[in-house]
């Protein structure tokens, strides 16, 4: 399988205080394969969205290298970065604060085309009333402004823009979690007939774990800066590796009708995520974990295979090379 | 079934705006038992927030009207004065809200907030009330009650802050708690937390309404539900009923357009068509007719909330075949 975007050891350190730093992403490698959808789930603060500006080069790296494509697009300046990024866009999650209020939607979509020269004015219109459609607008709403829309339809918009200049990546954070639970389907299976359509390939970053089960083919789960554990969807869900993957399914507030006979017994973790700026030592979630012992509270774990295609970052795994995908007894 | 603490009939809150009368709530009627937690289920626009303000006389508006009945303890609050009102409020129904920044200034303490809702109460000294504000903040989990009590709200983190917010709405040990979405802001990790302690809570003898987009949030905790819809109550029931056998295509529409963390994956999800209705133009008829896949001649009139006491729906699909009707319409 090709390897589309491949972040080794990216670092985003922001300077806070008096010689302090927030360490916001912290040394995160991933792969993200073509044509499929990469979840990235974490809470708030864990830096899921810093390390999605990070894969886009919406920010500068502290240190790291990002590759497109098998291009190395670190370093690049704006000037040779634009053509990248006609492949690489980003959707973003609030669809009231990343539309311009003063333009109407159809200008909105078309610029992204404008700024990679798409063609005459014509191709241009043309191209945009395509893409209201692939998206569910109709002509009619070409001519509107922002605020004559629903939070539904804005981010429809958002997606067309993304969609214009027919990029192969698209990094979405957050992109449904500010809609109303029966707008957010509609708009989670528009993103599925996209990628069936285009041939997508996403990075979908996301703090609602039903929601990136149901689009995700694999999942990075990220802590403070770092990502615990990545693996296929269904093997995660089904047996998570590390112990802060398995608080967080447990906490997870289940529809439950009553019926089902033996539900998951819930872990609830006692305090809060730690600041990123004073990361605790050796594995940042030993202060939180029920398991902890006293090699956690020293040695860091590196990101490593625990069985076939789990990569979790822990001393002491859930699961076992031994007995692949089966929980270990504790 | 014991007398209900919570009365509400007919209750009715109208905007007048520059494009006519908005209904925000149409003819509301539910009742909360001591004791019980109340689930109000919704989306954007169904009316689930403003009715609770509405029904506390907490809309301020001048071309706002509320009309109806609230019975609280067997005595209307809609048309008592305000001085009465106010001694109720904050003593015997508390009111915790989504942002807990609304609830605290920035410039008191923690303990401050929760010593000054306990004065506006009860005639006891400062030292007292301060006091019982550390032995609040201990009982909603803040680590060393004794020093935090003197933070500022700013040095809290957003879990900590809806815990002291919590604190400061069971202060003067409410009968009942509204909570209009108070773990929406919060991390799933930090929802379980406050989901735990409004349980304990309840088990201390509050009743609860707790007000929430998340049908998961509700099936954990809730004794009853109340789904609402364009202003309007669609369904009404124990949760095992309303969860199980759910009746009106709208709540059907609500439960499997969630994605699970368990269960089969499905590359669709079961959507509900169109966007939910808002309040400036509700039709006259069924409000949800107009999203509905099994809206036919009869869903121009208004269905009324009929069924037995225990679960109510407002459709005008026979009662009968609901099941045989809810499968045919997942199964694509």
């Amino acid at each position: 399988m090709t390897v589309l975007l491949r972040a080794s050891e990216v670092v985003k350190r922001y300077p806070a205080g008096r010689a302090g730093a927030v360490h916001a992403v912290n040394g995160v490698s991933l792969d993200v394969r073509a044509g499929e959808t990469l979840g990235v789930v974490g809470e708030s603060g864990c830096g899921k969205s810093t390390l999605g500006r990070c894969l886009v080069r919406l920010t500068d790296l502290t240190s790291g290298r990002v590759e497109f494509d098998g291009q190395d697009i670190t370093a690049l300046g704006p000037r040779r970065l634009r053509p990248v990024r006609a492949g690489l866009q980003l959707i973003f999650q609030d669809p009231y604060a990343s539309l311009n209020p003063r333009r109407r939607a159809g200008d909105i979509v078309a610029e992204p085309l404008k700024v990679h020269r798409h063609g005459s004015a014509g191709a241009i219109r043309d191209r945009v009333a395509e893409l209201f459609e692939v998206v569910g607008l109709s002509a009619a709403h070409l001519d509107r402004y922002p605020h004559e829309f629903s939070g539904g339809q804005r981010q429809r918009i958002g997606i067309a823009r993304a969609l214009a200049t027919r990029p192969r990546l698209i990094v979405a954070d957050e992109p449904v979690s500010a809609l109303d639970v029966s707008v957010q389907a509609q708009v989670l299976n528009l993103f599925a007939d996209l990628q069936d359509e285009f041939g997508l390939t996403y990075v979908f970053i996301a703090h609602d774990l039903g929601v990136v089960r149901h689009v995700s083919d694999r999942i990075a789960v990220m802590y403070l800066g770092e990502v615990v554990e990545l693996a296929d969807a269904e093997a995660l869900y089904a047996a998570p590796a590390h112990p802060y993957t398995e608080t967080l399914l447990s906490a997870v507030p289940e529809i439950d009708d009553g019926s089902d006979p033996a539900p998951r017994e819930r872990i609830v973790l006692t305090g809060d995520v730690p600041n990123p700026s004073d990361r605790p030592a050796g594995c940042a979630f030993h202060p939180r974990c029920p398991y902890a012992r006293d090699l956690c509270r020293t040695e860091r774990p590196p990101l490593t295979e625990a069985a076939p295609g789990r990569l979790t970052a822990c001393h002491f795994p859930l699961v076992s090379s031994s007995r692949a995908g089966a929980p270990t007894g504790r | 079934m014991s007398e209900p603490l919570l009365d509400v009939r007919d209750l009715r809150v109208s905007f007048r705006t520059r494009r006519g009368t908005v209904t925000a709530v149409d003819g509301l009627s539910f009742s909360v038992a001591p004791g019980e937690v109340l689930g109000v289920v919704g989306e954007s626009g169904s009316g689930k927030s403003v009715s609770m303000l509405g029904l506390l006389g907490l809309i301020r508006d001048p071309n706002a009207t509320v009309t109806g009945q609230v019975l609280f303890r067997g005595r209307d609050l809609v048309t008592m004065p305000d001085k009465e009102l106010r001694a109720i409020r904050g003593r015997d129904i508390a009111m915790v809200f989504q942002d807990p920044m609304t609830a605290l200034t920035p410039v008191y303490t923690v303990g401050w907030h929760i010593a000054e809702q306990i004065r506006a109460h009860e005639d006891i000294t400062r030292q007292e009330a301060r006091t019982r504000a550390i032995g609040l903040l201990e009982e909603v989990g803040i680590p060393d009650p004794a020093r935090r009590v003197d933070s500022y709200p700013h040095e809290f983190s957003g879990g900590m802050r809806q815990r002291a917010v919590i604190a400061m709405a069971m202060a003067c040990g409410p009968a009942l708690l509204i909570a209009d979405e108070p773990t929406t802001a919060l991390d799933v990790t930090t929802q379980a937390q406050i989901l735990d302690l409004m349980r304990r809570e309840n088990a201390g003898g509050s009743a609860i309404v707790l007000i929430t987009h998340d049908m998961g949030v509700v099936s954990r905790i809730a004794d009853r539900v109340l789904v609402m819809y364009g202003g309007r109550a669609v369904e009404e029931g124990p949760r095992p009923a309303v969860f199980r056998t759910p009746r009106h295509p709208y709540t059907w529409g609500l439960l499997d357009s969630v994605p699970r963390v368990t269960g089969p994956r499905l590359r669709r999800l079961p959507a509900i068509p169109g966007m939910p209705v808002s309040p400036l133009d509700i039709p006259d008829g069924c409000a949800f007719a107009p999203r509905c896949r099994m809206r036919h001649a009869a869903c121009t009139e208004r269905p009324a909330l009929a069924g037995d006491r225990q679960h109510r729906d407002a459709c005008w699909l026979p009662t009968d075949d609901r099941a045989a009707l809810r499968r045919e319409e997942t199964t694509p």
